[in-house]
């Protein structure tokens, strides 16, 4: 499979393709081709544009049929009424606490782990490797409740620990996995240099094999960030104070106000309003980012393609 | 004593005191220990003691109680859920999975003919796939309201009464399924099939042009075979990915209307943290871990007969 990721050149993608020039494009062919992509396009972005219009129309132009497809006047205030209702800022805040702290737990552990297995001889060390790797397969499910338990009793429930210190040890196995990849892929008279001159392995790791390993660092750095920041399952049940929640479980409350007066109507108003600006403002930080770092999305899908 | 005997014996089989490759053995188990740490507390210990659990009775009240193999056997006997949660489960993943990586497969192909704007297109695909899943279930609870919701209205205007969608028994299963597809068509599925699809020799599609393959030909037996090691890698894991399905069932559906969507992983959540019953709930995790891992092993076994390795029969 490593041929697929040498055979792999975004750039061909984004659309040179001069050797492809000889093969008898027809305009239309071209044509349909277009619009077939376009439509599917539009398709994939639909529900999006929606939910950013409906998340700036007031409660009252929210239940009327035909649905406007643009608010008459966009209500910014939407945004603002967020803050007032429920605690949003400290939610943004838990939010980014768990996503920073833990990923760069994640990436600083993961890196560690990734060299040991990646530069060091010692006994055991593919069994462990391999161990690594099965844990992807592992449901939550099942170390989840023993989690919660030892969590638990030692006074962790409801506060962001449960989440962020499992990252500082270990980093995930798909985060060790790339990482190892790619410190393997560097060539070892590097290191050996290095080792040689007198340097410590630490040393080594970080002056001389981190600068080469951004871009494995940075897609793990991405993909941990984003995970974290979508994590439902495990905030759910080990936070439960409204003000330390996070905006994935945060943003649940919206939805059980409706859900407690039978019709998403509080004091004669809906508030889904609220609740499509909180989907909004949970999503739009993942496509900056993507916006951001496109090329290490990329790079991301493709080499975690490689083991297959 | 005994312990500081093994460590001691562990070292000398190293190398001699002071050797090189004795060092680095040293150091690589330094390196080692944060993984070796989190693993023995968050994963292993926990898989030993949802073990021990399944065997009890643990409301979390009392101490739990031993009660042998009875959670195993409940499970199949008077738990007249359980069975019907994984028949859903699997329902959900025999119908997505498919459809998302003919789906992905068919994107991927699509940004594969280097149209201009390919990355333009890309981002477009990618992100339905980035989206938060607790904002997905969101967006799509809201597009598929049974009164004001987008979808009702496009139906209402070719004369046709929506149903009640998520809120229906008949049709909670196929939105969720058509959400997992707006979700799981594209993103990362798409660029490894991309990835894949650019890795076929173009030689072998010359040779085709030149036998007077057509297009359909060329995509059953040069195509597919070429891509079988991406097909596998995405089919694994999608397999696994859906059987997990949690976030959106959980806010879009709650596992209803009547458990018309209760999926495993809501089954096995509800026992343990909404009726505590922590002994059960450990009986059925493990239950469904052995399930995944048995239907990866056979995927992996069955797929010696399908996937085509480059090269492995040049050997």
């Amino acid at each position: 499979m490593s041929a697929v990721a040498a055979n792999f050149d975004h750039e061909r993608v984004a659309g040179g393709g001069a050797e492809h020039v000889g093969r008898q494009h027809s305009r239309r062919r071209q044509m349909l081709l277009h619009a077939l992509t376009l439509s599917l396009s539009l398709f994939a972005m639909f529900p999006f544009i929606w939910t950013v219009a409906s998340s700036l129309k007031t409660p009252s132009e929210l239940v009327l049929f035909p649905p406007p497809l643009f608010p008459y006047a966009p209500q910014w205030g939407n945004y603002l009424e967020l803050w007032s209702v429920v605690p949003f800022g400290r939610w943004l805040w838990n939010s980014l606490v768990f996503t920073l702290v833990g990923t760069l737990g994640s990436v600083v552990s993961a890196t560690l782990v990734a060299y040991s297995f990646a530069r060091f001889k010692y006994p055991g060390r593919d069994v462990f490797f391999m161990i690594t790797l099965a844990t992807i397969m592992l449901p939550v499910e099942i170390t989840i409740i023993p989690q919660y338990i030892l969590f638990f009793n030692i006074g962790w429930i409801d506060t962001l620990l449960p989440l962020i210190v499992p990252q500082w040890l270990g980093g995930g196995a798909f985060n060790i996995f790339l990482i190892r990849q790619f410190i393997m892929a560097l060539p070892r008279d590097l290191d050996e240099a290095a080792l040689v001159d007198g340097a410590s392995y630490l040393q080594t790791l970080w002056y001389v094999l981190l600068p080469l390993c951004v871009p494995a660092l940075a897609t793990a750095a991405i993909i941990t960030a984003i995970a974290n920041w979508d994590a439902f399952l495990g905030p759910f049940i080990f936070l439960n104070t409204k003000d330390n929640l996070v905006l994935a479980v945060g943003i649940r409350e919206f939805q059980s106000v409706g859900a407690a007066t039978g019709g998403a109507v509080v004091g004669g108003l809906r508030r889904d309003h609220l609740l499509m600006a909180a989907a909004t403002l949970m999503t739009l930080p993942v496509i900056l980012l993507f916006f951001a770092c496109q090329r290490y999305f990329v790079r991301g899908a493709v080499m975690s393609g490689i083991k297959g | 004593m005994a312990r500081q005997v093994g460590i001691a014996a562990a070292f000398s089989s190293l190398g001699p005191p002071g050797s090189r490759a004795r060092r680095e053995a040293i150091a690589g188990y330094v390196f080692l220990l944060p993984w070796a740490i989190g693993f023995t507390l968050f994963v292993a210990g926990p898989l030993v003691a949802s073990a021990v659990l399944s065997f009890t009775a643990f409301d979390v009240a009392r101490p739990p109680r031993f009660i042998g193999l009875e959670n195993y056997i409940n499970a199949f006997t008077t738990d007249d859920r359980f069975i019907d949660s994984l028949k859903l489960t699997f329902f959900y993943a025999i119908v997505s999975v498919p459809l998302a990586l003919f789906g992905s497969l068919m994107l991927a192909m699509l940004l594969n003919q280097r149209l201009r704007g390919t990355s333009f297109y890309r981002t477009f695909f990618f992100l339905p796939s980035l989206t938060p899943a607790v904002a997905v279930a969101i967006l799509w609870t809201w597009l598929l309201q049974p009164d004001v919701g987008l979808f009702n209205y496009l139906l209402s205007l070719v004369g046709i009464q929506g149903p009640k969608w998520l809120g229906s028994t008949e049709w909670a299963m196929p939105s969720l399924i058509v959400i997992a597809l707006w979700t799981g068509i594209g993103g990362n599925r798409m660029m490894i099939f991309l990835a894949g699809l650019q890795g076929v020799p173009q030689e072998l599609y010359d040779a085709a042009d030149m036998d007077g393959a057509g297009t359909l030909q060329r995509f059953r037996h040069i195509t597919l075979p070429m891509i079988s090691p991406t097909m596998f890698f995405n089919l694994v894991l999608g397999v696994i990915a859906a059987l997990k399905v949690f976030t959106v069932a959980f806010i879009a559906t709650q596992g209803g209307p009547a458990f018309s969507t209760w999926f495993i992983t809501l089954h096995i959540w509800s026992q343990a943290f909404k009726y505590l019953e922590m002994g059960y709930a450990s009986a059925l995790a493990w239950l469904f871990t052995l399930i995944l891992l048995v239907l990866t092993a056979v995927q992996f076994k069955v797929a010696k007969r399908w996937v085509y390795y480059e090269g492995e029969d040049a050997r």
